[in-house]
């Protein structure tokens, strides 16, 4: 049982120009083992400089971020990632790309095929071992990622806008996917979007981070994640209850949206 | 159907049928790619003008051989070899040259070009070496290189070393710059060293870049060593092509022309094999 404790977190970057971006501001959190907490805002709200310090590839301006009691620094095979496109291994196979953390971390071999042969199993690629990844369509990589990921058996997977460049449908099992990978394994998610439909059904919690500087504007406790894993996903997107907090969402981020243009046009 | 469409159907080199469909072509790269036809036909129209030129008397001979000399040449040079040395002994003494320059190159430029890519202080110390001696054709160093070691092996391997440092430099610099920060961030991830992520990340990404530095490395190396024998050497093609020169052979001259032109043209084809072997992935990131 981990827990990821993010305390007072603030990010300022120094521009080109000479000034400076509040990308954070005093941004704190908690996250239970098991939680899986979506992420949504207008871009540039600092998504991204969240979950890289998070990840580790960021040292915030002030703040902490803790794994129970242990303060991190830097990257570790501790917290998984999975990007939207573009950082699988062309020159792997498949099967090479889902094995990579284990073979770096000199596992003997056979136990590496075992679970690279179960993690194909479970994101639906189990004739796709040996297929190289530049042949995959864009879904199927994704799926290639997860299972990479996976495969490290991490505390927590940071996803940075996973879905974000498939079509609909894809997106849509992929969805799917992500809700039954959190249900079989356990693990702690945070997951950024930009869709607001997608933040809603993957999100037991639900940030909305408004920009300037960026923080926290709302935070949701969401019943949708949980009832995606027995109930039909269309039916739970049809439903009052979903369309109600969609279209709450919907203008709060448009009128943010709103506020930014305002600001820019000054 | 045209007559060419006919003809080209026969020999085999028909279009695919989405290229025949297109109704716009001007502007469409990939519907003018296959001109195999066309290729056919000038070097087939070439070889006739030359054969029929030389035939008709055209051209004065010292000027311009008829394909026949050449070929005698070819035969007699292959037998009985040209200035000591057989004809494949030119050529090996060419290659030879170059393989060892090159592989010299690639030896240190490759290793050099990753620490400029990896690291600050290096980069900021070779940059402007590199940029300086990049721009400079390999051929300004000829008379420099006979002065420190004569006009033996030892002068022409250090220009072809020269030619092919700075290009590898720069293509494994820019191998290191083209690896997308995502895949370094997702190796970090997933438990690599920093050592793990050299070999099994940056090292495989750079591959295409370095790939490319390689062909334009062996393209300018072939032309330098052609080009340095020409000046001053005791074998090679290029040597060969310069004494046939005072004797006015013109047709050992265009003997060594055509095959300087074959083996810089094998040496890309080979190139272009290999990378499509070793790198399957290439363009396809
Ligand atoms: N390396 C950086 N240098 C300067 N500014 C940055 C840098 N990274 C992000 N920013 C700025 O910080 C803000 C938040 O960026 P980001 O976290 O990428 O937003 P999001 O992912 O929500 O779209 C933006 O205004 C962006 O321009
Ligand atoms: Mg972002």
């Amino acid at each position: 049982m981990s827990e990821l404790v993010v305390n007072n977190v603030s990010m300022i970057f120094d521009t080109p120009d000479g000034g400076t971006v509040e990308a954070l501001r005093d941004l704190s959190f908690n996250l239970k083992q098991g939680e899986l907490l979506s992420i949504l805002g207008p871009s540039g709200c600092g998504k991204s400089t969240l979950l890289n310090i998070i990840a580790g590839f960021l040292a915030p301006t002030a703040g902490t971020v803790h794994m129970d009691s242990r303060e991190l620094h830097g990257p570790g095979a501790d917290r998984g990632m999975v990007f939207q496109q573009g950082a699988l291994f062309e020159w792997l196979s498949v099967a090479e790309n889902i094995g990579f953390g284990l073979t770096m971390q000199g596992r003997p071999k056979h136990e590496i095929r075992q679970t690279v042969n179960h993690l194909l199993e479970t994101v639906g690629l189990r004739d796709f071992g040996n297929k190289a990844v530049y042949e995959l369509s864009g879904g199927m990589q994704q799926r290639v990622a997860l299972a990479r990921c996976l495969a490290n058996d991490p505390d927590i997977i940071l996803m940075d806008e996973p879905l974000g460049a498939l079509d609909a449908l894809t997106r849509e099992k992929m969805q799917g996917l992500v809700l039954k990978l959190w249900k079989e394994t356990g693990k702690t998610i945070i997951l950024i979007t930009h869709s607001v439909e997608e933040a809603l059904f993957l999100g037991e919690k639900l940030f909305v981070m408004a920009p300037r500087p960026g923080r926290i504007h709302k935070e949701y406790s969401l019943p949708f994640a949980e009832a995606g894993l027995t109930q039909d996903p269309r039916e739970i997107r049809a439903s009052t209850a979903f369309v109600e907090k969609r279209e709450e969402i919907l203008s709060m981020i448009w009128e943010m949206e709103e506020q930014i243009m305002g600001t820019a046009e000054v | 159907m045209t007559f060419i469409e006919r003809l080209k159907e026969r020999v085999g080199i028909s279009a695919s049928g989405l290229e025949k469909r297109k109704t716009v072509t001007f502007g469409d790269a990939a519907a003018v790619a296959d001109g195999r036809f066309w290729s056919m036909m000038s070097v087939l129209t070439l070889a006739m003008a030359w054969y029929v030129g030389s035939a008709l008397g055209w051209v004065n001979p010292i000027f311009w051989p008829s394909p026949a000399s050449v070929w005698d040449q070819f035969i007699s040079i292959s037998g009985e070899g040209y200035r000591n040395f057989s004809l494949w002994e030119h050529v090996w003494a060419s290659l030879y040259r170059i393989l060892v320059g090159f592989s010299l190159g690639c030896l240190i430029g490759i290793p050099l070009g990753f620490a400029m890519g990896l690291s600050k202080v290096v980069r900021g110390c070779f940059d402007p070496i590199v940029e300086f001696f990049r721009p400079i054709p390999p051929l300004a160093f000829i008379p420099l290189v006979i002065i420190w070691s004569g006009i033996g092996e030892r002068s022409k391997i250090l220009l072809l070393f020269f030619a092919a440092l700075w290009i590898m430099v720069i293509a494994a610099r820019a191998g290191v710059g083209s690896v997308k920060l995502s895949k370094i961030h997702a190796a970090y991830s997933l438990g690599a060293s920093k050592k793990q992520i050299l070999w099994h990340v940056i090292l495989p990404n750079s591959l295409p870049e370095i790939f490319t530095g390689m062909r334009v490395a062996m393209g300018v190396c072939w032309g330098t060593v052609v080009a340095a024998e020409l000046v001053a050497a005791e074998s090679g093609v290029g040597y060969m092509i310069m004494v046939a020169s005072k004797f006015l052979s013109t047709d050992i001259v265009v003997l060594g022309v055509i095959i300087v032109g074959l083996i810089g043209y094998g040496i890309d084809i080979l190139m272009r094999k290999l990378e499509a072997k070793l790198i399957p992935w290439k363009g396809k990131a």
